[in-house]
């Protein structure tokens, strides 16, 4: 493959960044939002014939039947030895090739939505200009050939976030989250860094390819050196994975994800749904051969993953707020991608049932971004109607927008895990291998997966049936046609893509294998969704007062979910009274009172200087002639004293 | 007498042609063309620099002595007359509109043909081998200088600091051939490489007194601190194209000059005899030039104080000792000429428009003339060493060399020079504090400078700009150094 297309895959929306970033000011509204649709449109193109060319081609396939990964190109940029060398390149392998359609897709319909959306809107260019650098970044990150140019865009990816989520930055919540959002991920970052050099310096090497499929060489290079009791592969995988915790939002880091939903819903829709918090499972998916090496590692992304996706499920059944309620269910989504890496391994270096955790958590991370960006648009289109974010102010609305209403069904259909949408299939793949991993897991996802069901149908319940309120004379109505085409588009790709042969394009080891519906499983986890979904239906299909005593038969448990288990407060409590009152004002004083008072002092000593040496200026000739020779003799005379 | 010799000297024969035309047209052209006398003048110059520059580049300028040993060239003292040459010009350009002015009528020409004695004198002094050739050169550099400083007949601070300049001069001047007769007294000669043979291995009292004069003697030029007293009033009463002048060209040649005279006279007692005598001197000027500077409201006198520091740290570069330190402080003295004349150009703007030359009169600048602010600021960033501008990497370059030495002494000295760096960045920030944050209700108003002057300006932003960051004017220099005659005296 050439590399004109690559490199225009990443140079496009980086041009329509400075276009629309730079001139965007002086053009109008509609002008800019056509450019940056054009742009995407064709990034979206290229990327297409890029992916299919990729999956489709028989020069990508080895003999064996294995896809190759492949270097389309790698610029060496800063070159610290012969082997640490960090390159800017394009890698093109299954699931950098997924991720290229996932991102180009779900950008490109949000550039189109968001020409209804964000109509008329104050600064509406620079909207635009912004997802466009959001789109460059990510379509890096996802390309990186080695794990520094992955940290690079990593960081744009998170700048641009803060960016987007900042966007109406006259709105105070907006800016405070903007703020929590670079913060808290950034934090995670640090971690990421960190194991970044810590892995780099042992193996010496930044590469993927380096580090992925020379097993030998990272095993023989990190033996050895200890700290703390775990090996240093480790600890360099665990930092690592801290930076995937922080941007997809796993727990205890999952605080920003929630508040991110100030930025604009299709900004939503595509960041903090489809592309951006996926960046995690992203990386380790990226990394998995090494973490296969490293049992402990994948144990945790298990457990982390298993906790979040319980507790992310339990609180977005208690969430008012739509947004807040769809945010939950992306952090419990994400989570069972994690659950699904992790149980890819079976603990002995070896995977099981042909790395199917991998397969799935990929499959999953591709129908869940069609399904829930789908979930997201809806969600706007409800509040571009009803100009709320709450499910108080919304319900009967299906009588008032029918297409909003059949295409959030069938995303909920989708999540929900219900045959034949695509949820249903990834869903289940991701649950056979927790089932075979443990039974415990097992059971435990299939929860889960019920909650799921549970809390999406209770949202759409108190949506499109429920009580009608007071809509006025201003009765709501379904949105106008750009933000129709991407609903009804992403709704059929739902209906769809579950069939999709997905172990014929990505896996593990890249050989591709036939994938089965384990019927047991299918079966189960269909009932208890279906279950789920009847409950909620019973409880919140017309209105009436069994909600309401629910939560009163269980104040606390509501309490708690319902405020998130007091996480914010707790991370508030953390930094407001002890960091800040125990590490930072001390640092401030010293900082106030000995690095600025010895640098005052030098400066007012300095200053005085001056005034006492200022007569010797006198204006008078003799006096400089006096000088002069004074001090040409006690250069000579001084010099003479030393050295005789 | 072989009189092929002359062809050695093809920059300053080149000069005097340049010298010889402005005469003729100064005395021979009707008056109503001597208006373009200062246009003429400046398209002269810039011929002789091409030429100077392209026999250095087509590798015609080789190394040669002549008449006697008493006359040397060699690549390097080239690509110096060279940079003298360019900064030249540019003072040239930027003082077309003054010198062309209604007062300047009867002394234009005076004006060029003085200034290019001078040039012609500090190419004699960089050329020279020999002391009597030297001192010819000094003189010439140095005695126009004082007609020039009293250019403004009708203002009384000119006069003021032509005497001053003058009176100081001819003491100088006295103390350096006192200096000299000693050094003749000792050795029995005025050739360089003679008498740096025979004063090896012989300190004597009267060495190092011989010494310590001949320094305070071209200190003066240099303005090192103690010999600097008379700097600030003759810069600020000078006209603002003769301080520029005087602050660039004068410095740069004598900087170069004093190296040359260090190394291939005293080279053989560097550290026993003038390593601490430069160091005592560079500490001194450096912190001295900075405490006055803090202090000066007038923007001439405030450039006279920061040019002082900035010697200091062109003597870096002699201390250094090596041909790291001779490339840096060629480099030093080429970033210095733009940057300080971009930093002039703006004075010098302004003061014809206006006539005000007080750091006060500059508060609100940037409202009312933006670009001069921008200039201005570019000019300060750099002669502080900010990066990315070419004042930084000069002064990068110029530490570096300094440090080659690696004993704990230079240590300390490149740390207070740093020092000395913050200090100097709290009163060039003064000037763009004054431009850009302070109000003010009645600033300078808008106007718009003449063409020349702007032309000049931005010859010198663009040397600001791209001149750290053009990596092979830093790597030529370098290249030049190593292989000039000097770099063997280093390694003696």
């Amino acid at each position: 493959m050439g590399i004109t297309l690559p490199l225009l895959i990443l140079a496009i929306p980086l041009f329509m960044f400075l276009l629309l970033g730079i001139a965007g000011v002086k053009m109008s509204h509609k002008l800019a939002g056509w450019l940056g649709c054009l742009g995407m449109g064709t990034t979206l193109v290229l990327a297409y014939t890029v992916a299919l060319t990729y999956y489709f081609c028989p020069e990508f396939t080895a003999e064996t039947g294995e896809r190759i990964q492949t270097i389309v190109f790698n610029q060496t940029w800063l070159a610290f030895t012969q082997n640490l060398v960090i390159s800017l390149g394009f890698l093109l392998d299954p699931i950098s090739a997924l991720m290229l359609i996932v991102i180009t897709t779900i950008s490109f319909l949000v550039h189109l939505y968001s020409l209804g959306y964000m109509e008329g809107e104050k600064g509406f260019q620079r909207y635009y200009a912004f997802l466009s650098l959001f789109s460059f970044s990510m379509l890096g990150l996802v390309v990186a050939t080695n794990i520094f140019q992955m940290y690079i865009f990593w960081e744009l990816v998170g700048a641009s976030s803060y960016l987007l989520i900042g966007f109406y930055y006259t709105k105070h919540s907006a800016v405070a989250a903007s703020k929590k959002a670079f913060i808290v991920t950034r934090f995670a970052d640090l971690g990421f860094l960190i194991g970044i050099l810590v892995l780099s310096y042992y193996s010496q090497t930044f590469d993927f390819l380096k580090l992925t499929t020379d097993s030998q060489w990272v095993l023989a290079s990190t033996q050895g050196a200890t700290f703390m009791g775990a090996s240093v592969l480790t600890w360099a995988l665990v930092l690592i994975f801290t930076g995937g915790m922080g941007k997809s939002a796993m727990m205890p880091l999952h605080i920003w994800l929630p508040d991110a939903m100030e930025g604009p819903t299709p900004v939503s829709a595509l960041i903090h749904a489809a592309t951006m918090v996926v960046a995690g499972v992203f990386l380790v998916a990226r990394m998995f051969p090494v973490y296969l090496l490293e049992e402990s590692a994948t144990m945790i992304v298990a457990v982390v993953g298993a906790v979040t996706a319980f507790y992310a499920a339990m609180v977005a059944c208690t969430q008012i707020d739509i947004k807040r309620v769809l945010a939950f269910s992306t952090i419990s989504q994400i989570a069972f991608m994690m659950v699904s890496l992790g149980v890819a391994s079976n603990g002995n270096g070896d995977v099981c049932h042909h790395g199917l955790g991998y397969m799935a958590s990929m499959f999953h991370m591709f129908t869940h971004a069609m399904f829930k960006a789908l979930l997201f648009l809806g969600a706007g289109a409800l509040i571009h109607a009803v100009h709320s974010n709450d499910y108080t102010a919304m319900g009967g609305l299906s009588r008032y927008m029918p297409v909003t209403r059949w295409t959030f069904l069938i995303g909920c259909l989708a999540i929900a895990g219900i045959p034949p949408f695509s949820g249903f299939f990834s869903k289940d793949e991701i649950l056979s291998a927790a089932y075979a991993w443990s039974p415990f897991m097992g059971v435990w996802m299939t929860i889960v997966a019920a909650m799921t069901a549970f809390y999406m149908f209770r949202l759409y319940f108190l949506i499109f049936r429920w009580d009608e309120p007071d809509y006025g004379h201003h009765t709501p109505h379904d949105p106008p046609l750009p933000m129709m085409i991407p609903l009804v588009f992403l709704a059929a790709v739902s209906c769809v893509a579950g069939f999709i042969p997905f172990g014929h394009f990505v896996t593990w080891n890249r050989m591709p294998y036939d994938i089965h519906l384990d019927p047991w499983i299918a079966c189960s986890s269909v009932a208890v969704a279906i279950c789920a979904i009847c409950l909620a239906a019973y409880m919140y299909r017309t209105k009436n007062p069994l909600p309401e005593k629910m939560k009163n038969a269980m104040p606390v448990l509501w309490d708690w979910c319902h405020h998130r288990f007091y996480w914010d407060e707790l991370y508030m409590f953390i930094t407001h009274k002890i960091i800040f009152n125990g590490v930072c004002r001390p640092l401030a004083w010293f900082d106030r009172h000995i690095i600025d008072g010895t640098m005052d002092s030098f400066a007012a000593v300095t200053n005085k200087l001056s005034r006492v040496i200022a007569p010797l200026q006198s204006g008078q000739v003799q006096m400089y002639v006096f000088v002069y020779i004074i001090g040409a003799l006690l250069l000579g005379g001084i010099t003479v004293l030393c050295l005789i | 007498m072989d009189y092929s010799q002359f062809l050695a000297m093809k920059q300053e024969i080149a000069l005097l042609c340049v010298f010889l035309l402005v005469f003729l047209y100064d005395t021979f052209m009707p008056r109503e063309s001597q208006k373009g006398l200062p246009v003429f003048t400046v398209v002269l110059m810039l011929l002789a620099t091409a030429a100077g520059f392209c026999s250095h580049c087509l590798g015609t300028s080789c190394q040669s002595e002549v008449f006697g040993g008493m006359y040397f060239t060699s690549p390097v003292v080239a690509a110096i007359k060279t940079i003298l040459n360019i900064g030249v010009v540019i003072v040239l350009i930027q003082s077309i509109k003054w010198a062309g002015g209604e007062l300047m009528i009867m002394r234009r020409g005076e004006f060029y043909e003085l200034l290019l004695v001078t040039l012609f004198g500090m190419y004699l002094m960089v050329s020279a081998r020999h002391f009597l050739v030297f001192v010819i050169g000094l003189e010439c550099a140095s005695l126009p200088l004082a007609a020039m400083v009293a250019f403004d007949k009708n203002r009384y601070e000119s006069h003021e600091a032509a005497i001053k300049y003058i009176l100081t001069a001819v003491f100088s001047s006295a103390v350096f051939m006192m200096g000299l007769s000693f050094v003749y007294g000792l050795t029995g000669s005025l050739y360089f490489d003679k008498i740096y043979a025979a004063v090896f291995g012989a300190e004597s009292t009267l060495l190092v007194m011989a010494v310590a004069f001949v320094i305070a003697g071209i200190g003066f030029k240099l303005s090192l601190v103690p010999f600097h007293l008379w700097t600030a009033d003759v810069y600020q009463g000078a006209p603002t194209s003769v301080t520029s002048y005087l602050s660039v060209i004068s410095k740069g040649a004598t900087a170069f000059a004093f190296l040359v005279v260090m190394a291939q006279v005293f080279g053989s007692v560097y550290s026993q005899v003038w390593e601490w005598m430069m160091y005592a001197l560079i500490i001194l000027t450096i912190t001295v030039g900075n405490l006055f500077a803090i202090r000066q409201r007038n923007m001439k006198r405030f450039l006279a104080f920061s040019s002082i520091s900035q010697a200091g740290y062109i003597m870096l570069g002699v201390i250094a000792y090596n041909a790291l330190g001779l490339a840096a402080m060629m480099f030093y003295i080429l970033v210095y000429i733009f940057s300080n004349l971009g930093a002039f150009g703006v004075i010098g703007a302004i003061e014809n428009a206006t006539g005000k030359v007080s750091m006060d009169d500059y508060r609100g600048l940037s409202k009312t003339n933006p670009k001069l602010s921008f200039v201005m600021m570019l000019a300060m960033f750099s002669l502080a060493g900010i990066p990315p501008f070419a004042g930084f990497f000069s002064k990068f370059f110029i530490f570096t060399g300094a440090l080659q030495g690696a004993s704990v002494a230079i240590y300390v000295l490149v740390l207070i020079a740093l020092i000395n760096t913050i200090i100097s960045l709290y009163y060039y920030l003064l000037v763009v504090k004054a431009m850009y944050i302070s109000e003010d209700e009645c600033p300078v108003k808008n106007f718009k400078s003449a063409c020349s002057e702007r032309i000049g300006m931005w010859i010198a932003v663009a040397g600001i700009l791209f001149l750290g960051l053009v990596s092979p004017v830093y790597d030529t220099l370098i290249e030049l150094a190593a292989n000039s005659e000097i770099a063997t005296y280093f390694l003696r």
